[in-house]
């Protein structure tokens, strides 16, 4: 779970202390954006895709009901059992219910977003279930007791020597042996044995798909595979905004997804689930968590589009260099930045403001969402319910009055341009702008103005 | 064709010489240009964190002092896509009659040379504004599956002896950002540095760019880090005041 009261500039100031680590994890996620870029420019048609995928997923969130209707019928027709769950406590009942009616007392799990944000494993965990997140990743942060630090790559946060101590500590391998392949190994040596003693699996949901009634899953370790396929009950937990209408529409999806994602051409696994196995059982529960609220706002409802692949992350220059954990909703990045602002935007006004507007996510996004602009407008949310910090309303505010006045404006100006050069050294630098790394401007002796007033303005 | 002059706050303060730059560039190609003394701030800063009205207050007053002109022509090109995509619909004769410098010479003028030749045999390292980029089409984002176009590098062939190069990650943010700057002042000037060694490491001696912010920032970066490459409007560029 994760620590909401975080503000974004403090947690990036305490990243960026470490600027060795900070610059390691700006060029490892940059590494993903450039591999994404290749197989981009392998795909003349890149751009048409995005704009497909866009109207897809538009024209299906303009009649969802109809479509979640449809998938709810022909889902139970193939003999899965469909759930639904108005917030995450909800949802959260519903896991436990269907676990404690079994008798399970140990879940499996594959990459799910979604369980973080109903926080699934605490509320199993105090009711004496235990869960086992089975992605290598998130498997990791389970150890660690964290959080995700990013919604594909949960652990990119971590150097392998990181995570050498902690599997010799938790999973008993050799000390002082950092070697990736070694420590996969023994990972999946241990996951293997929960595999088979596990009474249920539990899988995210990459799309569903209204006219077949089924689920599709794409994972790169085949772990939902091994989740779904060995213990007999699957449950399958989704948002309410993971539908498309049609199976034909699939593709466009598939192929943006990993390569937007990992810069892959496609994901390992993309499993296709419809019925049951035999002597097995299939739930889906389709949770709504404040969807349909966002859905409702007209400023913000093109966020639902989203297919969670991460490549506004690790295009962000900021997200870069500061992490996951500098944001406070579960869901980091420009992507996070909006939903986690819709959903209180009191508690996450700071991720609001954790963007220059450079715009790249919305470049980068496969199904086009105005990202930079949602943020923006999510300001205008804070500003409204007064969810800004004191100094920078005023700040603003003082602002406003100054355009108003153009003699005014121009004194300021010049305040700040004549006060600062004689200011001593020591109290000069005590400005919000000057940092080590980075000095104030010279300041010119003459403003424009003043220069145009000299030597242009006609009598 | 009457032009005004837009000049951003932080430009009239702090980097007069790039005003008076866009000037006579102007002038040299014979127009009469005028600088209507009631502007004040085109809102940006207001619309960015979140003051719609008083952002919308400021459009308002800009679109009044800038009524008279055919065209309204600025060195700053973040100012220049606030105005141009984030005022109220009812100012959209505003919107459309608002120019970047180079914007207006290449799309207006459609000039094929200086007003005085320009040679400046030096390597130039180009900074791709992520408004100018991305709000206003200045050149391709890297992000895009689309035929590779760049205004600055077009109107930089206008310039004798002068070669163009660009910093690996092509387009990355500097770290500027606006309120950004001092609301994440951290994260802001590590990408300053970041963006600056990238500069650096092509070899450049200048930085060239269309947005004075932008410039400012990386020059406080190299400043106080003491690297040899100087930031450099292209304005200053294009009037052969490249100061080397
Ligand atoms: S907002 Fe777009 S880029 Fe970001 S995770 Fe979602 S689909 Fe991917």
């Amino acid at each position: 779970m994760k620590d909401d009261s975080i503000r974004h500039p403090a947690a990036a100031r305490e990243f960026l202390a470490d600027r060795e680590r900070a610059r390691w994890h700006d060029s490892a996620i940059w590494w993903v954006r450039q591999k994404r870029d290749a197989q981009m420019a392998q795909l003349p048609e890149w751009e048409t895709l995005r704009t497909m995928a866009e109207q897809i997923k538009a024209h299906t969130l303009s009649r969802l009901d109809e479509y979640l209707e449809a998938f709810e019928r022909k889902a139970e027709e193939n003999g899965v059992v469909v759930h639904w769950a108005a917030d995450a406590d909800e949802h959260n009942r519903i896991v436990h219910g269907l676990l404690a009616e079994r008798g399970v007392n140990k879940l499996v799990k594959s990459k799910s977003m979604l369980t973080e944000e109903c926080g699934l494993n605490p509320y199993l965990e105090a009711r004496g279930v235990e869960v086992i997140d089975t992605d290598l990743g998130e498997r990791i942060v389970q150890l660690r007791h964290e959080a995700p630090s990013h919604i594909v790559m949960p652990a990119i946060h971590l150097k392998k020597q990181q995570i050498s101590e902690l599997f010799e500590r938790e999973l008993g391998t050799e000390p002082g042996n950092f070697d990736p392949t070694y420590l996969t190994h023994a990972a999946r040596a241990n996951l293997r044995e929960h595999f088979l003693s596990a009474g249920a699996g539990l899988t995210g949901v990459n799309f569903a798909i209204a006219e077949t009634g089924g689920l599709v899953v794409c994972t790169n370790e085949g772990n939902a595979d091994l989740g779904s396929a060995l213990p007999p009950l699957h449950i399958a937990c989704m948002g309410l905004e993971k539908l498309i209408p049609r199976l034909e529409h699939l593709g466009v999806f598939t192929r943006l997804l990993a390569r937007s994602a990992i810069g892959s051409p496609t994901t390992t696994y993309t499993s296709h689930f419809h019925k049951p196995r035999p002597g097995g059982e299939l739930h889906v529960v389709i949770v709504d968590n404040g969807r349909s609220e966002i859905l409702g706002r007209e400023d913000f409802y093109q966020s639902l589009r989203c297919i969670r692949c991460g490549a506004c992350m690790n295009t962000c220059p900021v997200y870069r260099r500061s992490s996951g954990y500098s944001y406070s909703y579960i869901i980091p990045g420009p992507i996070g930045s909006t939903l986690g602002p819709s959903r209180d935007i009191r508690k996450h006004a700071s991720m609001a403001f954790a963007c220059t507007t450079c715009a790249s996510c919305d470049n980068v996004c496969p199904v086009r969402i105005p990202l930079s602009e949602q943020l923006v407008a999510q300001r205008a949310r804070a500003w409204q319910t007064g969810a800004l910090p004191a100094g920078k309303r005023a700040a603003i505010g003082a602002l406003g009055v100054l355009t108003r006045h153009p003699a005014l404006f121009a004194l300021a100006g010049k305040t700040l341009r004549k006060v600062f050069p004689i200011l001593p050294a020591g109290l000069a630098q005590d400005n919000p702008y000057s940092r080590p790394g980075r000095a104030l401007p010279e300041m010119p002796a003459q403003s424009f103005r003043e220069w145009w007033l000299q030597n242009r303005k006609k009598p | 064709m009457k032009i005004g002059l837009f000049v951003p706050c932080h430009v009239n303060e702090l980097a007069p010489e790039v005003a008076i730059a866009t000037l006579e560039l102007l002038e040299g190609y014979g127009l009469t240009v005028d600088y209507p003394l009631a502007q004040t701030c085109c809102g940006q800063p207001q619309f960015n964190n979140g003051d719609l009205k008083g952002a919308d207050r400021a459009a308002g007053r800009f679109a009044e002092v800038f009524a008279g002109y055919d065209y309204i022509v600025s060195p700053g090109t973040s100012c220049v896509s606030h105005v141009g995509a984030h005022t109220p619909d009812a100012l959209s004769k505003t919107r459309s009659r608002v120019y970047e410098l180079v914007e207006f010479l290449q799309d207006v003028l459609k000039v094929e040379r200086l007003p005085k030749p320009v040679y400046f045999p030096h390597k130039v390292s180009l900074h791709q504004s992520c408004h100018g980029l991305r709000l206003r089409a200045h050149a391709t984002p890297s992000e895009r599956m689309l035929p590779y176009q760049s205004r600055l590098e077009r109107i930089l062939a206008l310039v004798d002896g002068v070669s163009v190069v660009y910093p690996q990650r092509r387009d990355e943010c500097c770290g500027f950002g606006g309120s950004f700057c001092v609301d994440e002042p951290e994260v802001s000037v590590a990408m300053g540095e970041d963006r600056v060694d990238g500069h650096a490491a092509t070899g450049a001696e200048f930085i060239v760019g269309a947005e004075p912010s932008c410039l400012m920032h990386m020059g406080g970066v190299i400043r106080a880090q003491d690297k040899a490459i100087r930031p450099l409007h292209i304005a200053l560029l294009l009037t052969g005041r490249g100061g080397a």
